[in-house]
């Protein structure tokens, strides 16, 4: 009478599911771009519509790019974070104002101050839609020949700059 | 203090849970009277300690007591005082308080409803669900208090989410959780009759007006859900196959496999150990979607606030009580007898098809809501499963089921000849068909439409049909309305059930097949023309509300025929949670809904407006009505309120064999 | 990647415009694509429904490349290779997906399978049991 024992199988194979999941995080989406190279652009800088922003430019180095804006909450609270990882000065960061307008986006750099090397203006987002991005704040690690290796979704902790930002930056400069 | 009270009141009634699910449970089985007795008490005393527990929290809630932490994230001195007592279950902690309280209602009801049950029965029914109950008062006593104090106290609330700040708020969960705590009755009785060995046609005939009753409430629950989002997210939109709204989906479809199948174990004693098992099925989807909607494991609008440690009790619980109650399943079933032979071709196996068809379809939908966390968890990547691929399979497995609902009252018990009832039914079928290429042909509808129109009309044909035979059955000298007022009212019942679902059909094939939506981008003055009927923003004022601040538009529509409506959707802000949020405004007709909403507004000063009409709309909430009214109307059936202790005349030979 | 120059560029863009007589067969094109991608910042919508920023977004890079002559395909590859499969609204049917699909088939199959087995069955056993009797 092994087929009243189906149902108990089916639902202990069901509950093994259910309880990894509980350590799977849905919410988050992976990106498809690690590995493969990341989107070349140019693009003014918030400060100055007059200077240009090649990213190509950045080709031979290590570097973070950062999508936020100034209406985004959660940016302003990874903030602390960003200016520490640019004070540590392991490779240079690239902002990418998201959806914004240059002029609240200039206020927010003088209120709350610049961890950007450049802050580069995609004021309607296109450029940001190139990089999957689908909400604020992003971060991404690009290497030396362009290729996009690490995407962080959500504000960036302390931690997350000590624990994985950096490392990885040194690992791929060594490399 | 009265927080306080709120709490050992809980913790009271987690003891007398604990006490009536074992005294109890261990007197049946020994035999022991006295204890037996004890459940009928003790599940009112468990009533009375809850209640005052919810009692507590209401008060709470309505003297904004913000001491209390769930009261201050979720209400707020300006709530006006209707929306503070619904915001009760606004939260997690407080949903469950509503769980646990309607679960200890329906405990109630089985201890006050139930004087023709055998004591030993009853004892173990309200056994088994205070075991339940004792389950989420630990939940919460060990993890999601409601009246956890937050000291020191805020000085105003977080206030009630806007979207939830609306009479759906107020009516819909309570209905729902009717429903899904309702199952747990059935589910009671099924393990009452494995544990006791005593499975006939009788314990169905007890167990089927509870079943109905719930399944009613669920009917109305997910009803009130659909028809809310209706009018509140405003874009028009009523289904979404949410991973929420496919919980409360799942059980409503084993819910109506359980009621079709309790019939037949009812009227022929067959299918016993199946209809067990839905029962078991049923209550444990009902849990099922307890955890999905806590514990994080699916994004949803729906999602409490997630935390890995309730998700791990819940599962834990899942665990015990389903994993429990299908290992009494295995070990117990095989001593069930078989009850009445039927053929192949019969009512018994139509009913057995319609099952096959509603679990799968069940099944379908778990496969399909689970299948993202499969993946995930196998390291297989992310994709996301939402309306098209649940439309696509969904509605090719309901057809059948349609196609049945009209035929299967013509067949006979235990054995039909198919020839009879494809003569019976040929007229109905040619004439469903005709309409169906009309629709198809004729009004240039698409297949899938027609196809949807004509299985409609074919289930409504079918049940008028049927009555009409049930009529002129009648003997010389009776009446037709005496005749009517002689049949039983679950045949009334299924009548309106039936009609109900067809009805339903109608609404959405009609609304899919000819919605028309458009976006357009207005100013104060201008006019738009859609579908026939021409849309002219004719006002645009600010309106303060008790809190929030709205932008309240004034549309005037004229029909082709020449009647004027006048619309005023809002975009409100509120202050507190200072969030926007789109009010549409609809005009209902039987024939329509006009559906506008207001997006957001440009930089230029116009706003983005949408523009819906819906045909045959209402047809979708009447259905949903009508099958509701059917599943009460079944419920308040006369054979369910006569005092019975004999088993029913139909048992078979094989059937109650008394283990004890 | 196709380089970009943007300069002060306002964003309001709508997602099925007022349009004029040729832009009618490109806000069908649009939507038909729309309808296929997800919204991901919103729930269970696709970019057509919704009216979030990053709907409006892709619904403006799509109806561009659309404009310049792209097929629908080629826009809904364009995504999916920027955001993964995730933002198809219907999901693909690859390998990992079969069971996704085919499942409900083969579950309908095994439930008519089994319910016809078991009807014959229970006749067999109770025929057993009245000939016993």
């Amino acid at each position: 009478m092994k087929r009243y024992i189906l149902p108990l199988g089916g639902f202990a194979v069901l509950l093994v599911f259910l309880g990894v999941g509980l350590r799977l995080k849905p919410q988050e989406i992976p990106s498809p771009l690690i590995g493969k190279p990341a989107p070349e652009f140019t693009l003014t800088q918030v400060e100055d519509v007059r200077n240009v922003f090649h990213s190509r430019d950045m080709r031979g180095k290590v570097w973070i790019l950062n999508v936020w804006a100034s209406w985004c909450g959660p940016c302003r609270a990874e903030h602390p974070a960003l200016l520490e990882l640019s004070r540590l000065a392991v490779a240079p960061v690239v902002g990418l104002n998201y959806n914004d307008l240059r002029g609240d986006s200039q206020r927010w750099l003088k209120e709350f101050g610049n961890p950007y090397q450049v802050a580069a203006f995609d004021g309607d987002g296109t450029t940001g839609i190139e990089f999957g991005v689908y909400g604020v704040p992003e971060t991404f690690v690009i290497d030396k020949q362009g290729l996009i290796r690490l995407k962080l979704t959500g504000p960036v902790t302390s931690e997350q700059v000590r624990d994985k930002l950096v490392p990885l930056v040194r690992e791929l400069n060594h490399g | 203090m009265i927080p306080e009270l709120g709490n050992f009141a809980l913790m009271l009634a987690l003891s007398l849970a604990l006490v009536q699910g074992s005294l109890p449970l261990i007197g049946a089985w020994r035999g022991n009277a006295r204890w037996i007795a004890l459940a009928r008490p003790s599940a009112a005393g468990h009533f009375v300690f809850i209640l005052f527990a919810f009692a507590s929290l209401v008060a709470a809630f309505v003297g904004n007591d913000f001491s209390v932490a769930y009261v201050a994230s979720n209400s707020n001195s300006m709530l006006p005082l209707y929306y503070r007592v619904a915001a009760v279950w606004g939260g997690h902690e407080g949903s469950l308080l509503l769980w646990v309280t309607i679960l200890a209602s329906w405990m109630g009801a089985v201890a006050l409803f139930s004087r023709q049950l055998p004591p030993a029965m009853t004892a173990r029914v309200l056994g088994v669900m205070a075991w339940i109950s004792a389950g989420f008062l630990l939940f919460m006593l060990f993890t999601s208090n409601p009246f956890d104090r937050l000291l020191p106290a805020a000085r105003d609330g977080r206030d009630l989410n806007p979207l939830l700040q609306d009479f759906g708020m107020i009516v819909h969960p309570p209905l729902l959780y009717m429903g899904y705590v309702g199952f747990s009755v059935a589910f009671a009785f099924a393990i009452a009759a494995l544990l006791g060995g005593q499975l006939d046609a009788a314990w169905a005939r007890w167990s089927r007006p509870w079943t109905l009753v719930a399944w009613a409430f669920l009917t109305l629950g997910i009803f009130m859900g659909s028809f809310w989002a209706y009018y509140e997210l405003g874009w028009g939109g009523w289904w979404f196959w949410d991973a929420v709204e496919n919980a409360s989906f799942m059980p409503w479809l084993v819910g109506t496999a359980l009621i079709h199948s309790l019939i037949v174990t009812e009227k022929r004693g067959s299918f016993k150990n199946w209809t067990v098992l839905l029962a078991i099925v049923a209550f444990s989807l009902s849990l099922l979607g307890t955890f999905l909607v806590r514990s994080g494991v699916l994004t949803s609008v729906h999602a409490f606030a997630t935390d890995p440690r309730r998700g791990l009790f819940i599962l834990a619980f899942l665990a015990l009580v389903i994993g429990g109650s299908l290992l009494l399943y295995a070990w117990r079933a095989p001593s069930v007898g078989l009850g009445g032979r039927f053929a192949l071709f019969s009512r018994e196996s139509l009913l057995m098809l319609n099952n096959v068809l509603l679990l799968t379809a069940t099944a379908t939908i778990l496969l399909g809501t689970l299948y993202p966390l499969f993946l995930d968890a196998l390291d297989l990547g992310k994709i996301s499963v939402g309306a098209p691929y649940f439309e696509s399979v969904f509605t090719p497995l309901l057809l059948p089921v349609l196609l049945l609902m009209a035929a299967a009252p013509f067949v006979e018990w235990k054995q039909a000849a198919f020839r009879d009832v494809a003569w019976r039914v040929s007229r109905i079928a040619q004439a469903s068909l005709l309409f169906g290429l009309t629709a198809w042909l004729g009004w240039k509808f698409s297949p899938t439409v027609a196809g949807g129109l004509m299985l409609a009309v074919w289930i409504l044909l079918g049940t008028a049909l049927h009555l009409l035979q049930r009529l002129s059955a009648r003997g010389h000298g009776v009446s037709a309305g005496r005749q009517a007022a002689r049949q039983p009212l679950s045949y009334w019942g299924m009548l309106a059930a039936h009609a109900g679902v067809a009805v339903f059909v109608i609404g959405v094939a009609l609304v899919k097949g000819g919605e028309v939506s458009e976006d357009a981008s207005l100013r104060v003055g201008d006019s738009y023309v859609s579908n026939g009927w021409r849309y002219s923003f004719t006002d645009l004022r600010k309106v303060d509300g008790p809190n929030y601040v709205a932008a309240r538009a004034t549309f005037e529509v004229r029909g082709a025929d020449g009647s004027v409506l006048m619309l005023q959707p809002e975009k409100r802000y509120y202050t507190v949670q200072q969030m926007p949020m789109t009010e549409a405004a609809i005009d209902r007709g039987l024939t329509r809904d006009i559906y506008l909403s207001l997006g957001e507004p440009g930089a230029d000063g116009a706003w983005l407006v949408r523009i819906q009409n819906k045909p045959f709309m209402a047809w979708i909430w009447a259905g949903c009505l009508m099958i509701a009214a059917g599943g009460l109307l079944a419920a308040s059936d006369r054979r369910y309120r006569l005092a019975r202790h004999a088993a029913s005349p139909e048992q078979a030979p094989a059937a109650a064999v008394a283990v004890s | 990647m196709a380089k970009r120059w943007r300069a002060l560029l306002f964003c309001a863009a709508l997602g099925v415009a007022q349009a004029g007589e040729t832009d009618v067969v490109l806000d069908q094109r649009l939507n038909h694509v729309a309808e296929q991608l997800r919204c991901l910042v919103c729930q269970n919508q696709s970019i057509a429904d919704s009216h979030a920023q990053l709907a409006l977004d892709l619904k403006r890079e799509a109806r561009q490349q659309l404009a310049e002559g792209r097929s629908e395909q080629e826009v809904i590859d364009f995504m999916v290779q920027r955001y993964g499969d995730f933002v198809l609204y219907r999901p693909p049917f690859k390998s990992v997906t079969w069971a996704l699909w085919l499942g409900p088939f083969l579950l309908l199959a095994i439930g008519l399978a089994a319910l016809l087995y078991n009807v014959r069955r229970w006749d067999q056993q109770a025929e057993a049991l009245e000939e016993q009797a």
